[in-house]
Order: structure tokens, then C-alpha cells, then sequence
């Protein structure tokens, strides 16, 4: 077909370039990949926290080694360690400053529950001030157990319906 | 420098109103309240306890008269040994000790924690505030008639308080699974199960 | 405060020309934490700067207070083991042990040889554990990240001896009152020895590269000096104190659990700055090396646990189950707790951190009526208010990362 309008026409060099997927797909991609964790490290889970981080365990393997401690620019907060009733505005604070989409990960008894500190001072689970994602149990957790957390929660991130969010409030 | 237990002789001479505190490891002392400054200034000048290991309190529980005692524990960098001094504050409703601020920076920290966690003021303390709770936190956690699980009341942040829907609240102990009490321990009753049947698995905790 | 700055009328300008050659600033106010990473945890500063030295800075701690004291109150001296765990959660072997030493020291106990030998090794690698975190953290704080790589693939090792010995990573629980819960493994001391041995090129090849640094010298030589009047005055204890050089070192001074045995040297600073505290810590670890070669290379045989704790130790699994009259002992100590006498027990051992003391009110029976945990972390923070004054607010963060401070023994 002969027209004025090259580029409307059907280009079969482009073809190789192009692949249809859909967009939730595509964005949740995304972002299972490059999630930035907020290390809330409170308590002793923040020990085993930073020994994710380190060489053994290595947690840049699934693309959330980059720590952010400005709440800005992360994606998702690993509360790790006792949450007291003193600290717990801090970490809603926290929380609240976190662009969207954000997701938080208890780590460990006390974040989860409250733990061994059934006590006056202490927040019993911080599901109580902040939604959730995934809970990890133990006191402090493997390593492998938070490791085990992130893949978790990238399985959650993938099926949620990234697309119809995009434009909505929150 | 003399041996911890050589100096009682001495220091009971110069304050007659010093008695011996029984105790099974180091040298420990009981004086009055208004004399605690002075002994502990001897203490520190004379009989070279320079280090002010710790500093504490005891509450003897309601009831018991008198109720608080202050100790202090100190070290003696050249003999390597303690000397504990305790001093019961004269009134049980609002107890008081004279502060030891002046002779330790190190009482500071630990003064403002007793008054945190005992409700003891410390009169010549320049900034008696709380330490360890928030400003406005209205128990003292560590006096024998609150209970462990805490009483409900405020978030320290007014803000975020009226954003989330949670308050602070006595932590659920439902019996256990930890605690225990002097005596009275029965094993059936310590298990978490036997005593809160208001929740399980199944059906939900009421909203505590 | 005002950002408005009027500029004041030349009569005004040529008055005060002489007292204000500088160019006026305004006290700002900041808030350090309680989330940042420097602060090692949730310690917050809160601090009036002057453009960049700090004029006032006053420590805001308790957001870690999780009630520890009162819970001790509430439950048998045994089960109170674990909580002394998550005191100080980076030398968990060591407040073990030096609870049970206050909690014997209250009953009139002593332990086996071999027993002490044991908590004397978990003790020492609990203390170089703590340190090369200290150190990894404050390389981090002053821009050194490479340090925490290495410092954490050694104690990625530790941790294998230490899930080894007691089953957990760090939060071991590991020692009873009366004894250790369980003998070491076969063949463990010779793979403690084998970690030491490997572990000390590893150390100079890590203090090497921060040592002579030239950044590192000049983010911390003559930074946060502390004076040896200073250091005793407000309690502090530890590396810190002997970075200020006081040669406090209770291993030496009052030992327990027989450190009198070993030869070690207690490592002082000079000028009580930053590089000083620095410069103690890895010297200890390399004493701690020398106090486990010898632990092992003499380690006692016999009893692992004191036999005659019979109303405070728990016996053996094995004993329980074979014999009735140990599984009544072990069910009346489950049930009631560790028998101690009434009276009161305070005891001091030397930490990672500093001097971790206990002091244990007890009206007999198995609850303590008051347990006070002296924490290091606690004593040594106060210090930070005149340190601080008069510092930069870079300086601050090598402070903070030379204090080497765990919030949760300083809140509790």
C-alpha cells in the first residue's frame, strides 16, 4: 500500500523490537525486581537483617540489596526487631512517608506479635499501626527465612493489579 | 588503699547513724536519707570509690514500710572492690532522696530512670524527667502494684495517635506463657489455654 | 523560627561592627534518629547546631525500652536466660554468662573447671564477635563500607561455632545458672582453634586498611576526646573507658571464671578520642584470640555443670528420663524455679560493651523480687551531652559509631 503516511503503515523491521504483554505484568515485573528496602532495624532482627545484607546470605541476589534510610525512596519496610509503644508513631511516621505502592515485611516475633515481650512498653505487633505483606517468624529469623519473606512477598507484588492502581488515589 | 570491709570500723565512727546492711558478697551499709550526700562524698574523696557502678532502686512492695530504698553500688578503681549504700526514702507516698548529681555526672542518667520507673524524686536533680518512657506517660512501671501486661492509656504522639486506630493496651497474657509467680505456680494454670478461653484458632480475640 | 533576616541600618551596622565580624547565624534545631543509621539502633539525638558544630545535644533513649527489669520480676530466674540474650543482642554468649555468675554469685555456687573454661571461651568469642561488628559499623559511619564485608564474613564463621555449641545463631541462651545448658560438641574446640588461626591474618589485613587511613585518622584523631576524669566520672566502662586510658578491665581486676589463669594484656588508649577507642577494640580481639588458645590448650575435663546445684540446675535430659529421682528435681525446677536464698547479689563482669553488672534482690524461692541490669550502653551514652557540644555534626556520627553502643541493653 502506497500512502503519504509512512509511518502508519505496517513496518516489518520493528517487529523484533515489540512484545505484548500486559501491563500488570510488565510494572509488577518491575517492581518485584528492584525492591528498596526501608531497614527499620530496631531491635536484634536488624543484626541478622545487616547479615543479609552481607556476603553470605547476600540479598542483592534478589535485587533488594539497596538499604534506603530516607523513607522516599524505598519500596518496602522490613520492620525488624521490637516495636515499643515510644518508637511505634515513629515507624507509622515512617510508614506514612513512603511513596505508594509500599509493603512491609514483620520480621520476627516481636514485629509480628510482640514476641517474648508481653510487657507494658511494648507494641504487641506492629500489624496494629501498619498493614502487613508477610510475617517471618522465628526469634531473630534465618536469614534464609527473611530471604524466604522477600521471595513471598515478590510473588504477592506480581499479582496484584498494578495498572488499575496506577492512577488511583490511595 | 585498705581492703572494702577494713573501712566499716572507720566510717561507723563517723557517722554513728550507719548500720550494717547484711550481705553475703560485698561490704553494704544502710544510712538515712538526709546523710546518703555526705557518706557517699566520704566514700568517694576518702576511701577512693570513684566509680558509681550503678545506682537503683527497691520497692518493697504497697504496704511495706518504708517502702523504697535507693542503692548504690560503688567501685573502687585501686582496691577492685564494691561498697553498697542504700538509704530508704522517709515517706512512702512520695518518696524522695537528695541527689547525688553533684558528686557523679554518672547519677544523672540513672536518677531520672528511678523517678521513670519508681515515681522517687531526686531534689537538687537539675532535669528530673522521664528517660526511658515518654513525657507524659502517666505510671511508674516498675513499682510492684502496676502489672506487668501495663495499664492502657495514651501513644506519645497525639498526631499519628488519631490516625491509627490503636491505643496503648495491657498486653494480652492470657495466663502465660512466661510468667510465673513466687509460690503459687501451678503448671495447668500456667498453660496459656487453661485460663483465656475468650479466643483460639477459630473464633476471634475480642478487640483488646 | 524566623527565616526573615533584617539587615540592620548602618549607624547600627558600624556599632557592632567590632563585636559581630562574623556573619550571624541562627541555632537550628535537629533531630538525629530515632531512625538513622548512625545511631546503631534507635538512639535519638536531639541537638541545636550552630551552622555545622553542634552547641547542645541531648540523647533521647527509651525507644527500645521493652520492659526487661519488670519481666524478670515476673517469671523464674531460668527462664529469664533468654531475655539477657536480646540485651545486648551482639555479644549474647557474654550476658549469659555474666547473669548466671550474679544469679551463683547469690546462691554460693561455683562452677566446674571445665564448665568455666566453656564460658570463658563462648564469653571471648562473644567479644570478638561484638567487635568486629563495632568495628563494621563504624566503618560504615565514617565511609568505609569494605570493613563490614569482611568483618561480617568472620562473623558469619562465628556464628556456624556458635549454632555449633548452643543451637542459635546469636541469641543462644546458652548458659544455666549452675552450668552451661549442654557439654561442647565433639571436635568443636579444635574448630575454634582453627577459626583463631585463620582469623588473625583476616584482622590485620581489616585494621590494616582502616589504621593508616588517611581518611580514617582524620575523621577520628583528636575527634571526641574524652579525659580519663571524665571517663570515670560519668561511669564509663569498657573499651571506652580504656580508650581513655583507665586500665579497668574486671578479667584482670576482679577475675571470674578463672581468667586469672590466662595471660592476656589489658590494651589503654592515650588521648581518649575516637581512634583511641578504635585502636583498644582491635587490640582485644587480639587478646581475646590468645585467652581461647589457651582455654583450649588447657581445657579441663570432668563436669560441665555444678553437681551440687541439685535445687538450681536442671539435670540432663538423659538423667531425666532414665532416673525418678531426677525427673522430680527436674520437674520441681521447671515448675518453681531455681531454689535461691533470700539476700542480695551484685556482680559485675567485663562485656564487650563494658562492664555488664546485675544486681539481685531475692526473697527466696525461684522469682527474683528485683533484678537491675546495669548496662554498659547506658552508662557509657551519658557521656554524649559534653562530648558532643562543641563538635561538628560529622564529628557526631564518628562519636556515635566510636562508642559502639547497642540500644538494646541501654533501654532495656
Amino acid at each position: 500500500m502506497v500512502s503519504a503516511h509512512t509511518e502508519l503503515n505496517y513496518d516489518r523491521k520493528i517487529e523484533g523490537d515489540v512484545i505484548v504483554s500486559r501491563l500488570d505484568s510488565v510494572i509488577n515485573w518491575i517492581r518485584t525486581n528492584s525492591m528498596w528496602p526501608m531497614p527499620m532495624g530496631l531491635a536484634c532482627c536488624a543484626i541478622e537483617l545487616m547479615g543479609v545484607a552481607a556476603s553470605r546470605f547476600d540479598i542483592a541476589r534478589f535485587g533488594a540489596e539497596v538499604m534506603r534510610f530516607s523513607p522516599r525512596q524505598a519500596d518496602c519496610m522490613i520492620v525488624a526487631g521490637t516495636v515499643t509503644y515510644k518508637m511505634a508513631p515513629q515507624v507509622r511516621r515512617i510508614y506514612d512517608q513512603m511513596p505508594a505502592p509500599k509493603w512491609v515485611i514483620a520480621m520476627g516475633a516481636c514485629a509480628s506479635s510482640g514476641g517474648m515481650y508481653r510487657s507494658y512498653a511494648t507494641l504487641q505487633g506492629v500489624d496494629r499501626i501498619i498493614p502487613v505483606d508477610v510475617y517471618v517468624s522465628g526469634c531473630p529469623p534465618r536469614p534464609e527465612a527473611l530471604l524466604d519473606a522477600l521471595i513471598r512477598l515478590q510473588e504477592k507484588v506480581k499479582r496484584e493489579p498494578a495498572a488499575q492502581r496506577l492512577f488511583q488515589r490511595t | 588503699m585498705p581492703a572494702p570491709t577494713a573501712i566499716l570500723p572507720a566510717l561507723q565512727t563517723r557517722f554513728p547513724r550507719l548500720t550494717l546492711r547484711a550481705s553475703a558478697d560485698h561490704p553494704a551499709v544502710n544510712i538515712p536519707a538526709d546523710e546518703a550526700g555526705a557518706l557517699l562524698k566520704t566514700l568517694r574523696d576518702e576511701f577512693g570509690f570513684a566509680h558509681l557502678a550503678d545506682l537503683t532502686a527497691v520497692d518493697g512492695g504497697p504496704g511495706a514500710t518504708p517502702r523504697f530504698t535507693v542503692v548504690w553500688h560503688l567501685f573502687s578503681l585501686t582496691a577492685h572492690g564494691y561498697f553498697r549504700v542504700a538509704a530508704h526514702c522517709a515517706d512512702d507516698a512520695e518518696p524522695a532522696m537528695p541527689s547525688t548529681t553533684p558528686l557523679w555526672p554518672a547519677a544523672d542518667w540513672h536518677e531520672r530512670e528511678i523517678w521513670d520507673m519508681f515515681g522517687i524524686t531526686f531534689p537538687g536533680h537539675a532535669d528530673l524527667r522521664r528517660i526511658l518512657m515518654w513525657d507524659g506517660y502517666p505510671y511508674h512501671p516498675l513499682r510492684k502494684e502496676f502489672p506487668l501486661a501495663g495499664l492502657p492509656t495514651e501513644l506519645p504522639d497525639a498526631e499519628i495517635a488519631a490516625e491509627i486506630p490503636t491505643k496503648v493496651i495491657a498486653a494480652p497474657m492470657a495466663g502465660g506463657p512466661f510468667v510465673a509467680t513466687t509460690g503459687e505456680l501451678n503448671l495447668g494454670e500456667a498453660e496459656p489455654r487453661a485460663k483465656d478461653e475468650s479466643w483460639n484458632e477459630r473464633r476471634e480475640k475480642p478487640d483488646a | 523560627m524566623s527565616n526573615a533576616y533584617t539587615f540592620p541600618d548602618n549607624a547600627a551596622k558600624t556599632a557592632g561592627a567590632a563585636a559581630s565580624a562574623e556573619l550571624p547565624t541562627e541555632k537550628m534545631s535537629l533531630s538525629m534518629g530515632p531512625s538513622h543509621p548512625s545511631t546503631h539502633g534507635v538512639l535519638r539525638l536531639q541537638m541545636e547546631i550552630d551552622g555545622e558544630t553542634v552547641v547542645k545535644a541531648d540523647p533521647v533513649i527509651g525507644y527500645l525500652h521493652r520492659g526487661d527489669e519488670k519481666i524478670a520480676e515476673n517469671m523464674t530466674y531460668n527462664q529469664f536466660v533468654p531475655y539477657t540474650d536480646r540485651l545486648d543482642y551482639l555479644a549474647p554468649l557474654a550476658n549469659n554468662v555474666a547473669y548466671a555468675l550474679a544469679v551463683e554469685q547469690l546462691a554460693g555456687l561455683t562452677v566446674p573447671p571445665r564448665c568455666q573454661a566453656i564460658r570463658v571461651i563462648s564469653a571471648e568469642l562473644a567479644r570478638i564477635s561484638s567487635h568486629l561488628m563495632g568495628l563494621g559499623a563504624f566503618g560504615i559511619d565514617v565511609g568505609a563500607w569494605t570493613i563490614f564485608l569482611y568483618t561480617f564474613t568472620e562473623r558469619e564463621k562465628l556464628y556456624r561455632l556458635f549454632e555449633e555449641l548452643t543451637g542459635a545463631r546469636f541469641t543462644n541462651s546458652y548458659t544455666r545458672i549452675g552450668g552451661v545448658a549442654r557439654d561442647v560438641p565433639e571436635g568443636w574446640t579444635d574448630r575454634v582453634n582453627a577459626f583463631c588461626d585463620q582469623f588473625l591474618p583476616i584482622l590485620d589485613e581489616v585494621l590494616g586498611m582502616l589504621s593508616r587511613n588517611k581518611i580514617f585518622l582524620d575523621r577520628t584523631d583528636g575527634v571526641g576526646v574524652i579525659s580519663k576524669e571524665d571517663a570515670i566520672a560519668y561511669g564509663l566502662t569498657g573499651p571506652n573507658l580504656r580508650g581513655s586510658g583507665v586500665p579497668l578491665d574486671l578479667r584482670k581486676d576482679r577475675p571470674y571464671s578463672g581468667y586469672e589463669q590466662y595471660d592476656f594484656d589489658v590494651p589503654v588508649g592515650v588521648k581518649g578520642d575516637c581512634y583511641d577507642r578504635y585502636a583498644v577494640r582491635g587490640e582485644e580481639m587480639k587478646q581475646s584470640v590468645r585467652i581461647i588458645k589457651q582455654a583450649i590448650a588447657r581445657f579441663p575435663g570432668g563436669d560441665w555443670y555444678a553437681k551440687d546445684a541439685r535445687k538450681i540446675f536442671a539435670p540432663p535430659k538423659d538423667k531425666v528420663l532414665t532416673s525418678m529421682e531426677e525427673l522430680i528435681n527436674n520437674f520441681m525446677i521447671v515448675t518453681e524455679g531455681p531454689q535461691i536464698p533470700p539476700g542480695e547479689a551484685y556482680f559485675e563482669a567485663e562485656n564487650p560493651k563494658g562492664i555488664l553488672g546485675f544486681y539481685v534482690v531475692s526473697k527466696g524461692g525461684g522469682v527474683p523480687w528485683r533484678l537491675k541490669i546495669r548496662s554498659p550502653s547506658f552508662c557509657n551514652l551519658s557521656i554524649l551531652p559534653k562530648i558532643c557540644a562543641g563538635a561538628l555534626v560529622a564529628d557526631v556520627v564518628s562519636i556515635l559509631g566510636s562508642f559502639d553502643f547497642v540500644m538494646g541493653e541501654c533501654d532495656r
